[in-house]
């Protein structure tokens, strides 16, 4: 199997997880995560709410710390590399965060281009031009004087693709691109990220609980559940899977009341267990 | 036994927060007095909007709340300063006790209410929404983003509001010395100023540049450190204001006592 491939750094691999545990306090939240992103491909990551998968993308990005594990962008360890070389890597890639996480005190032109003043000796009508590029990019041509709280959510997640994309990154990552918006432009939004794929040949990488929209715009997908990979595979491979629990998400079955006594249970266990000590 | 561990553990957790305290500071400093030398631009425009905010806007409540001060001292001291027919003294107190002490500490507390809460309430707020990770993923410091502006405003704009505070409060005091102690508003000013030694303004001085660092430190601190959701906004707001107010009255202490047995001519 692929995901037990000793790391190989090639141009190609984008993305190498090995064996990835994160611990918050001591919960451990994901144990023991292994896979790849190629070049140009398009990975989603699905998953059930509290499945682990937005701590397994901010771990990605490096805002958590892993607590066994690596975690190779580029052939970097993000965990293990220090203040300077981190930003460096970061400087390449982009990330939409759920909520937009566009600055409330600035103009939408100005989160775009608030990277390219950070990190580029750029003239301010050189950004000005490239921050009206972007945003015409994300179809938001006109708005860059707007203020990110007299936009709608489409448009704030929109306008945060467009900060994510800034700095021309060479991965983009997409934390829940269609939480909270309406179906239509829910597809405005996966539209908008298979365009990028199209145009660009971006990796890109998705974390979301959208079937239909997985569906549409990935390459592979990677279904995580309670912390650990059920499966991972094209959309065939897995419409095609007799995974009881690959089922039962993709079918949308819902929990078994089994399966939340057995938490119940063990949720009793573990308080006496702590009431003893 | 129990007692004297609760004690340990608290007096470890109360240095441990000054430690990250001196940390998060000592960042924001180094951003701001080494970084242009490394080539990192100072962020003026977002310190100097910072400064209206702290400082300008500040100036109408600091003036009344100081002058009311000024006032309460006069009367207060007067009603002592009356029993030996020493009424007259009551400018030189007035403008000694605000300089020295009251200007400084008003002036802290006042801008606690104002700048410390709200620094924790943005920041934290910024946290919740994800803003701060956006920061970082962005490879964008929040430290030298958003807190060394905070901190230039600060240290550059609390000594500015405690001199403006002591002539309010002086002034305050002259409706007092004109009215009842039979000053004329010139004379009454003349022995104010004859009252004071430069060490007296020197002094306050000092304090506020303290103040305005721990001001800054604790509000940012606390508003980094929210946890998750809008409830803890609130509460990291709450613990700013009163962890603020608890070191700047620490500092005022161990100041005073410094200035009083190490500084006496």
């Amino acid at each position: 199997m692929e995901r037990d491939d000793p790391v190989t750094v090639s141009a190609e691999l984008m993305i190498s997880v090995r064996d990835l545990h994160v611990k918050y306090g001591a919960t451990e939240i994901l144990h023991g995560v292994s896979f790849d992103v190629k070049r140009g491909e398009t990975l989603v990551i699905m998953g059930g709410s509290g499945s682990g998968k937005s701590t397994l993308v901010r771990t990605l990005i490096g805002l958590e710390k892993p607590s066994s594990g690596r975690v190779l962008i580029k052939g970097k360890d993000v965990a293990a590399i220090g203040e300077a070389e981190l930003d460096d890597v970061r400087k390449k890639i982009g990330m939409s965060f759920q909520g937009g996480a566009l600055f409330g005190s600035m103009t939408v032109g100005e989160n775009v281009g608030l990277p390219l003043r950070e990190h580029t000796k750029l003239e301010d009508s050189t950004i000005e031009i490239m921050v009206r590029l972007k945003l015409e990019q994300v179809g938001l041509q006109g708005f860059e004087y707007y203020m990110p709280s007299e936009l709608s959510g489409g448009m704030r997640k929109r306008a945060a693709v467009a900060r994510a994309l800034a700095m021309d990154p060479e991965i983009l990552f997409f934390d829940e691109p269609s939480a909270g918006l309406d179906p239509i432009i829910a597809a405005g939004i996966d539209q908008l990220i298979l365009e990028l794929k199209r145009a660009f040949h971006m990796t890109i990488l998705v974390v979301t609980h959208e079937l239909a929209s997985a569906f549409l715009i990935a390459d592979r997908i990677v279904l995580i559940d309670r912390g650990s990979i059920l499966a991972i595979g094209t959309i065939a491979e897995m419409q095609s899977s007799a995974q009881p629990r690959v089922r039962q998400f993709l079918d949308r079955v819902p929990e078994v009341e089994t399966a939340k006594e057995s938490d119940y249970l063990r949720a009793l266990t573990e308080e006496r267990k702590i009431g003893r000590t | 036994m129990e007692l004297a561990s609760q004690i340990g553990g608290s007096v470890t957790d109360g240095l441990s927060y000054i430690g990250s305290l001196a940390s998060l500071g000592g960042r924001a400093a180094r951003d701001i007095f080494i970084g242009p030398f490394q080539g990192k631009p100072l962020r003026l425009g977002r310190a100097v909007s910072q400064a209206m905010d702290v400082g300008v806007r500040a100036l109408p409540i600091l003036s009344l709340i100081t002058f009311f001060i000024g006032l309460i001292l006069a009367l207060q001291g007067a009603y002592e300063l009356r029993r030996f027919g020493a009424v007259n003294y009551i400018a030189a107190t007035v403008a000694i006790s605000m300089t020295r002490e009251l200007g400084p500490l008003i002036t802290a507390i006042v801008v606690i209410g104002r700048s410390g809460s709200s620094f924790a309430a943005e920041i934290g707020t910024m946290r919740v929404s994800e803003e701060i990770d956006a920061l970082e993923t962005m490879a964008i410091s929040p430290v030298d983003f958003l807190v060394a502006p905070k901190l230039i405003a600060m240290i550059v704009m609390l000594p500015c509001l405690t001199v403006w505070a002591n002539a309010m409060g002086i002034l305050g005091g002259s409706v007092f010395g004109v009215w009842q102690a039979g000053f004329t508003f010139i004379r009454y000013m003349q022995v104010s100023v004859d009252a004071l030694i430069l060490r007296d303004i020197t002094t306050g001085l000092i304090k506020s540049v303290m103040f305005g660092a721990t001001i800054t430190a604790v509000g940012c601190l606390e508003g980094l450190s929210t946890g998750v959701g809008a409830e803890q906004v609130g509460r990291s707001t709450t613990a700013a204001v009163v962890k603020s107010i608890f070191l700047v009255v620490l500092e005022d202490l161990v100041f005073t006592a410094l200035f009083f047995f190490v500084g006496t001519p």
